[in-house]
């Protein structure tokens, strides 16, 4: 079996140097090693005002490896999400990102935790993948106290701060001024990182998107506008909303690049080349060509204004993960039993923080009125019996 | 706090307590150089009879200068303790507060319409694109909607940004980003992000402007919860407000008044702010108290005179924190005179003067002899004729007949 996995992938990788020992041990260890891999991205890049990157993508076997595990880490934390929902422990808005992951795990791999993203309120993913803990994600649906926001945010807001992860915002489109804004910062601290803005097909129609976008390419800020365009705002598909539904060239005077979204690694490799991009020349435009599998939101059907044919088309042809499993067992990288080891793992992990987050206190109602404006003195609002009268300021 | 002022008739009045004069120079001597925020400031904390409770870390002794010149008579034996100061404009002021600021912290930048090359259409960022460069001083396109949403993402980061509108009324095409992104990110990210954004720009009915130009902002934003409020309105408390807004921590929405800009008064030369969340005692009194703010305080300081010498003693507080109230101080003036009156600029419907009403009568409706009264300008769009913006806006002798009717 050793000879016949050496054979099998002397031609693309060159794996013939791993040591034998590794080879031939029973139990391979999954995490996969470094050596390079190339793989080939399933549709080219088309570009607007600006030469596309290769088709070429450099990964290894540990970066897909670890890409699988994220990403049906992801899968399955929404979908818990849903059961969740149905089971009336998560209320409100719940926007599910499964179908997407791969825009989330393939920008982070392109990234440091120093360049920053902000996205919109399907956020869960992008969270987690920004190093948010499941534990955060569910206490913060069920609005407890462990959750990333105490609790007082709820689905549409994540943050994580040291991870420069921006949130989490519920109104279409207002993020992508203040990704513009981030992007200002980093280049008034002289940084050299980038910021992601991410929007959707439906928020690309906002009018502050292209303000925003002017002063970004005036200023030449390093802003990285991501279209995640699963073809539906809502209910409207985008024939129906967008005179001119190729949002990479909506930007105009500003590069776009359109990339096939459920492609982890070609999203990895526009990443990468949208970052050394708006470095040195400015705003660039990507727009990432996904679906997702759930309806706008829980209480969105989703088969109203599509057909179920369309999502299981969708899921048979272009699941990112099914893509990635693919890649990895014709690569023999693991076997179909170690990924279906992964995917039991995860699924455990999922269930055991759903566990933690449930035992985890709802806020105290003391909690109401704290974070609502920042004071020194620790006292939280001034009403008509606060002792102390003045304070001077730093 | 009675023996803290002396009434001086109209004029200021002024505290002689030499315990409450501000040393400055223990205070400018440490700035802040580096990017890094600085954790841990010593700060006292004045109790309002005057001592000063130092807090167990610090030891500078940093003190107010609690009084309050309103009018321009007497400003030269206003500051008996300290240097004799210099003579400035509103506007002018305004500019000082914020170069100081910007020399002293390089996170602070300024962006907005016209603020660089074209110094600011009312002239307060004037020179400081020259001084600090294009980086600092940014000229924005006509785009509010996003350059305030750009404000507030830079300081989620840690920039201290100052944004301008044009004119107050400009600022509803950001509504949305200073309502759910500026007021509601502290709250929302359970605490991670501050927003340490500063948004001015003049308001305010002015001479013949139209009625898109004299909107009055205060009354639409003084629901958003996670901000606070301030309207200045002398060249001394323009410029203290403008850089305790700027060090504060909570995004502040500063208003000024389109009429004010030309306002000469003479200020200290030391470093000084005032507290963003005090209000000003103008004139103490004993028959009634009024509550103004920005260009009201004018109207009703003529009325005063008028008034004093119809022998009525009214006690004048410019209420300059617009949100939150500054409660305490207004309910010691309620529980001393009884009587309210509010004078403001905001339309009677939903204004500042509707919820001072309302959070008075909640807090201190034992003490008034009187139901509150409120003058406020009338609920129509400011027209552009100038005898009707005239009866748009409250005039001094309504003031006095309102206070003749309350003091029956």
């Amino acid at each position: 079996m050793a000879l016949s996995h050496l054979a099998a992938s002397a031609s693309r990788s060159s794996s013939i140097l791993k040591p034998l020992s590794s080879a031939l041990s029973l139990r391979r260890s999954i995490s996969g090693d470094n050596s390079p891999l190339t793989v080939e991205t399933s549709v080219p890049f088309t570009s607007h005002q600006c030469e596309a990157p290769s088709r070429y993508v450099e990964t290894n076997p540990k970066e897909l490896l670890t890409f699988f595990r994220d990403m049906a880490l992801m899968r399955r934390m929404e979908i818990a999400a849903d059961s969740l929902y149905k089971a009336k422990l998560i209320r409100g808005f719940c926007h599910l990102y499964d179908g997407q992951e791969a825009v989330a795990v393939g920008m982070e791999a392109a990234i440091t935790k120093k360049d920053c993203i902000i996205t919109a309120y399907r956020d869960h993913c992008t969270f987690v993948s920004r190093g948010g803990t499941l534990l955060e994600v569910f206490a913060e649906l069920m609005g407890r106290q462990a959750g990333c926001s105490k609790g007082k945010g709820g689905s549409m807001h994540f943050y994580k701060k040291d991870s420069n992860f921006y949130g989490g915002h519920g109104i279409v489109g207002a993020q992508v001024p203040l990704g513009c804004g981030l992007a200002f910062a980093q280049k008034y601290s002289k940084d050299e990182t980038v910021t992601f803005a991410l929007y959707g097909d439906g928020a690309a129609n906002q009018g502050q998107l292209f303000e925003a976008l002017n002063i970004s390419a005036l200023w030449d800020l390093p802003a990285i506008l991501v279209c995640e365009n699963n073809h539906y705002g809502m209910g409207t598909a985008e024939w129906r909303a967008a005179k001119s539904p190729a949002y990479y060239k909506r930007g105009d005077y500003v590069p776009g690049l359109k990339v096939d979204g459920m492609d982890a690694l070609a999203v990895k490799q526009a990443c990468k080349f949208a970052k050394e991009h708006a470095l040195k020349n400015g705003p660039i435009i990507l727009e990432m060509d996904t679906y997702r599998y759930h309806g706008h939101s829980m209480s969105d059907p989703g088969s109203t204004y599509r057909t179920r044919d369309e999502i299981s088309g969708v899921r048979q042809e272009r699941d990112p993960i099914e893509r990635i499993r693919k890649l990895i067992l014709s690569h023999d990288l693991a076997t179909e039993k170690e990924l279906k080891d992964v995917e039991k793992e995860v699924r455990k992990e999922v269930d055991d923080a759903i566990a933690q987050a449930k035992e985890s206190p709802m806020p105290e109602p003391s909690e109401l009125f704290t974070n609502v404006y920042a004071k020194g003195l620790g006292v939280e609002s001034f009403g008509a019996d606060r002792k102390e009268v003045r304070a001077t300021l730093p | 706090m009675a023996a803290i002022f002396q009434g001086v008739g109209a004029a200021a009045a002024l505290s002689s307590s030499p315990s409450n004069s501000f040393d400055s120079k223990k205070f400018v001597s440490s700035p802040c150089r580096s990017f890094s925020v600085r954790k841990g400031a010593s700060f006292a904390v004045v109790r309002s009879d005057g001592r000063v409770n130092l807090n167990p870390k610090g030891g500078r002794a940093q003190q107010l200068i609690s009084n309050a010149v309103a009018t321009k008579s007497d400003s030269a034996a206003a500051f008996s303790s300290s240097k004799p100061g210099h003579e400035l404009l509103l506007f002018e002021a305004l500019q000082e507060g914020l170069e100081e600021e910007m020399e002293r912290d390089p996170r602070v930048c300024v962006m907005g319409e016209d603020v660089g090359h074209y110094g600011g259409s009312y002239k307060v960022t004037k020179g400081l694109a020259k001084k600090f460069g294009d980086l600092r001083v940014l000229d924005t396109p006509i785009a509010e909607n996003s350059f305030t949403g750009m404000g507030i993402g830079a300081a989620m980061t840690g920039l201290r940004p100052v944004v301008e509108g044009m004119n107050m009324g400009f600022l509803l095409l950001a509504f949305n980003q200073i309502s759910n992104n500026c007021g509601m990110l502290h709250y929302t990210s359970g605490g991670q992000f501050t927003i340490p954004i500063v948004i001015r720009g003049p308001g305010g009915v002015g001479r013949q402007l139209g009625a898109e130009h004299s909107q009055r902002l205060e009354s639409y934003f003084q629901s958003i919860p996670g901000i606070q409020m301030v309207a200045c309105s002398t060249p001394y408390n323009a410029k203290g407000l403008m850089k305790a807004a700027i060090r504060s921590e909570n995004p502040v929405i500063f208003f000024e008044h389109v009429l004010l800009y030309n306002l000469k008064e003479r200020i200290p030369d030391e470093d000084y702010i005032c507290n963003l969340e005090e209000a000003e005692m103008v004139r103490p009194g004993e028959h009634v108290t009024i509550l103004t703010y920005s260009r009201m305080r004018y109207h009703v300081m003529q009325a005063a005179k008028t008034l004093v010498n119809k022998g009525y003693d009214p006690e004048v507080i410019d209420i300059r924190s617009l949100k939150p109230f500054d409660l305490y101080t207004i309910g010691n003036s309620v529980k001393k005179t009884h009587r309210v009156l509010i004078v403001e600029e905001c339309m009677r419907t939903g204004g500042i003067g509707a919820s001072l009403i309302a959070a008075i009568t909640e807090n201190f409706n034992d003490y008034l002899d009187a139901p509150i009264m409120c003058l406020s300008s009338q609920d129509v769009p400011t027209p552009y004729a100038g005898t009707l913006e005239e009866v748009t806006v409250v005039q001094p002798a309504q003031i006095v007949t309102a206070v003749e009717q309350l003091c029956q």
